[in-house]
């Protein structure tokens, strides 16, 4: 049963209209195989370009849709109900986007936007190194200025679309002075000098892929450092704070997927001459992965009404991805639960979306960093 | 530079249970999700190629209720630039003749018609009649079962599939097109083509707004009507195989069975 959404207008109820009519018929039925075989949904991503869904809580100057959150995030997780690499693709294509959209001059925005927005283009954000993932601000790969470009050395670690996406918004060192020795270049995928490793070899998630990216003296333009040399870490940082909402979206529609297989399935599946889910152990099982739900859905759109009014959303938004991943995590074990040892095969998504779910519990900041941002907020 | 009217129909989504209203035996609308029929998607999708491709203009024609609206708004955010929506409760239960009489007059609305495309049949109704009656009280030619359309100049060339296999036709325009199943891959429409359909003109007509009397359409002068309608039954459990060896002959020996091979 598709989640029941109160939107704030019919034109967010015509663009969810869409956006389910694609999940239905163009995500969900090649969903299993491509997550099957790895194989990553370029395609996929052009049609939500098409269709404009690539570019929505953007400004339609540059071709966006210029949707509140509240409406983009919904539009988000209905996608990763269908499937959650699409609905990953999205939330990182979107935070790519941000630097460019928040920090760029005119002319950068000019000149790049309307491609990334409508689709053409797929983008990055290359933020982690080996040694620096919850210690983002310990990132060593260097820039450094040579004339009218900077030359860059050094690898970016475990990158959404690493491979695959034609620019990667890239936090790189340019001084030695620590989080303030930041700064982010908009890197095309064809400079020469930038290759990437092989993918990585993923429990879950695997439609999308994910590697590092090396840079060996790669010449990124001067002109594409976006924002002052030095603004990189906070960029990168105001990036996650809406990148994060949109993790929580996408757990909290994979926790919506898992919770409809286990509905349907314990309708239909009769042991001791019953149907399984009039027995109370399952109807209360499944009663608590629907409040889980519900509840999930409920944090980040309350985080996401405070960033559409501009109002301070940091906490909320660390609050949602900590809420809506765990909630993710435990709903699809559950649902394993319900349906039992076909829930451990592969002939159902179950196991699948339990695989899933764990990543939303580690990137964009893992569950621990998440209570840091939490608590920090509460000490100010 | 075609101008070009599409027909479509709003019809129950097959995704939904169809039901059939007990009194008068018409479609139970209210029973299911309404949608733009698929087949009609693929209509609007070939006047946008034409039109795209010679410029021109497509004018999106619906009969129906006022729900049909949706239909038309799912067509016009695809890219078609106007619509003509004949809605009466005087046309309920009208037949395929019916209709066809109220699309004919609904056509002579529009200026300068070049190229009229239909689907070829309905997923509901499933008459698969309307286009060539059309064609008949429009005395245009019809090229119907059409898998490839191609308009040059003042002339219409369409390769048409039935199950006798594909001819070749060929006529000049104004001419009547039904499309099938192959004819392309429609369009979704884009969430800026959603929000471009709510400006577009929708004309509303009524049947007398057309000329026509309302005794001429609907239930009571239909020439066909729907006397007795059953459900389908239910699935039956399957017939189970045991492959001792034989397991290919026993499928086919079924399949004979059945005459499916
Ligand atoms: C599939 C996938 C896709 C990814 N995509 C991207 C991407 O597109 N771009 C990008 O930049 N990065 C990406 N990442 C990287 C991701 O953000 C990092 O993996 C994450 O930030 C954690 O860093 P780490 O793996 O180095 O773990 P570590 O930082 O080494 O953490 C290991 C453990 O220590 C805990 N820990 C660390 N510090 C503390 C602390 N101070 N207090 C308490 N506990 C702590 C962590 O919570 C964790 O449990 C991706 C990762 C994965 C797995």
């Amino acid at each position: 049963m598709p989640a029941d959404r109160l939107l704030p207008d019919s034109d967010a109820a015509d663009l969810l209209a869409l956006t389910r009519e694609i999940a239905r018929d163009e995500l969900a039925p090649v969903a299993a195989e491509h997550e099957e075989q790895a194989r990553f949904p370029r395609e996929q991503f052009r049609l939500l370009g098409r269709s404009g869904l690539l570019g929505l809580p953007y400004d339609e100057k540059w071709g966006g849709g210029n949707v509140p959150y509240e409406v983009y995030l919904q539009v988000l997780e209905e996608i990763a109900t269908a499937w959650m690499s699409m609905g990953v693709g999205l939330s990182v294509h979107t935070m790519s986007c941000y630097a460019l959209a928040e920090y760029g001059t005119t002319e950068q925005q000019e000149r790049w936007l309307p491609d990334a927005l409508g689709g053409d283009l797929l983008g990055a954000y290359a933020l982690s190194e080996s040694h620096a993932g919850s210690d983002a601000a310990a990132l060593s790969t260097r820039a450094v200025r040579d004339g009218d470009d900077y030359v860059v050395n050094g690898t970016k670690a475990w990158i959404t679309h690493g491979g695959v996406a034609d620019y990667y918004t890239t936090m790189v060192r340019t001084s030695d002075d620590g989080g303030r020795g930041i700064s982010t270049l908009l890197v095309d995928a064809s400079t020469p000098g930038l290759t990437a490793a092989a993918p990585e070899k993923k429990m879950g998630l695997t439609g999308s892929t994910t590697t590092q990216m090396i840079f060996d003296d790669a010449r990124v333009p001067a002109d594409r450092l976006i924002g002052p040399e030095g603004a990189g870490l906070k960029i990168a940082l105001s990036s996650l704070a809406s990148g994060r909402l949109g993790i929580a979206a996408c757990a909290t529609g994979l926790a919506q997927a898992a919770l409809d297989e286990a509905v349907a399935y314990a309708k239909t599946r009769t042991q001791f001459g019953k149907p399984i889910i009039s027995f109370q152990g399952l109807e209360f099982l499944l009663a608590d992965m629907a409040a889980a739900v519900d509840s999930a859905r409920a944090t980040y759109l309350d985080a996401a009404r405070r960033r559409d009014r501009g109002l301070p959303f940091v906490r909320q938004s660390s609050v949602a991805k900590l809420v809506c991943t765990d909630a993710a995590m435990k709903v699809t074990t559950d649902a394993v639960q319900v349906l039992g040892g076909a829930g451990y095969t592969r002939d159902f998504p179950v196991e699948r979306y339990m695989r899933e779910a764990k990543v939303l519990q580690i990137f964009e900041g893992t569950n621990q960093i998440q209570r840091m941002v939490i608590a920090r907020e509460l000490a100010k | 530079m075609p101008n070009i009217v599409v027909l479509v129909k709003q019809v129950p989504d097959t995704y939904s249970e169809r039901k059939l209203s007990d009194g008068d035996k018409t479609l139970d609308r209210d029973s299911a999700d309404a949608v733009l029929d698929e087949i009609n998607e693929r209509a609007v999708e070939e006047a946008l190629l034409i039109k795209e491709a010679s410029e021109g203009e497509v004018t999106v024609l619906s009969v129906g209720p006022d729900r049909a609206t949706e239909a038309i708004r799912k067509a016009l955010s695809m890219g078609a630039d106007k619509a003509i929506h004949v809605s009466d409760a005087a046309l309920h239960g009208a037949d395929v003749i019916q209709t066809a009489k109220v699309l004919a007059a609904a056509i002579g609305k529009v200026d300068g018609v070049d190229l009229v495309i239909a689907g070829n049949e309905s997923t509901d109704g499933v008459a698969g009649a309307v286009p060539a009656i059309l064609a008949e009280l429009l005395g245009y030619p019809q090229l119907t079962h059409a898998r490839k359309v191609t308009v040059e100049g003042s002339a219409i060339k369409v390769e048409r599939e039935t199950s006798d296999g594909i001819t070749h036709l060929e006529a000049n325009l104004p001419a009547v097109v039904s499309v099938g199943e192959k004819i392309n891959e429609p369009r979704y429409p884009s969430f800026k083509g959603i929000m471009a359909a709510k400006k577009k003109p929708v004309e509303t007509l009524t049947v007398a707004d057309l000329g026509l009397s309302a005794d001429e359409v609907g239930l009571a002068s239909a020439w066909t009507q729907v006397l007795e309608a059953s459900p389908k039954p239910p699935r039956q459990a399957g017939q189970k195989v045991a492959d001792e060896g034989d397991g290919g002959v026993k499928v086919a020996e079924y399949l004979v069975s059945q005459k499916l091979i």
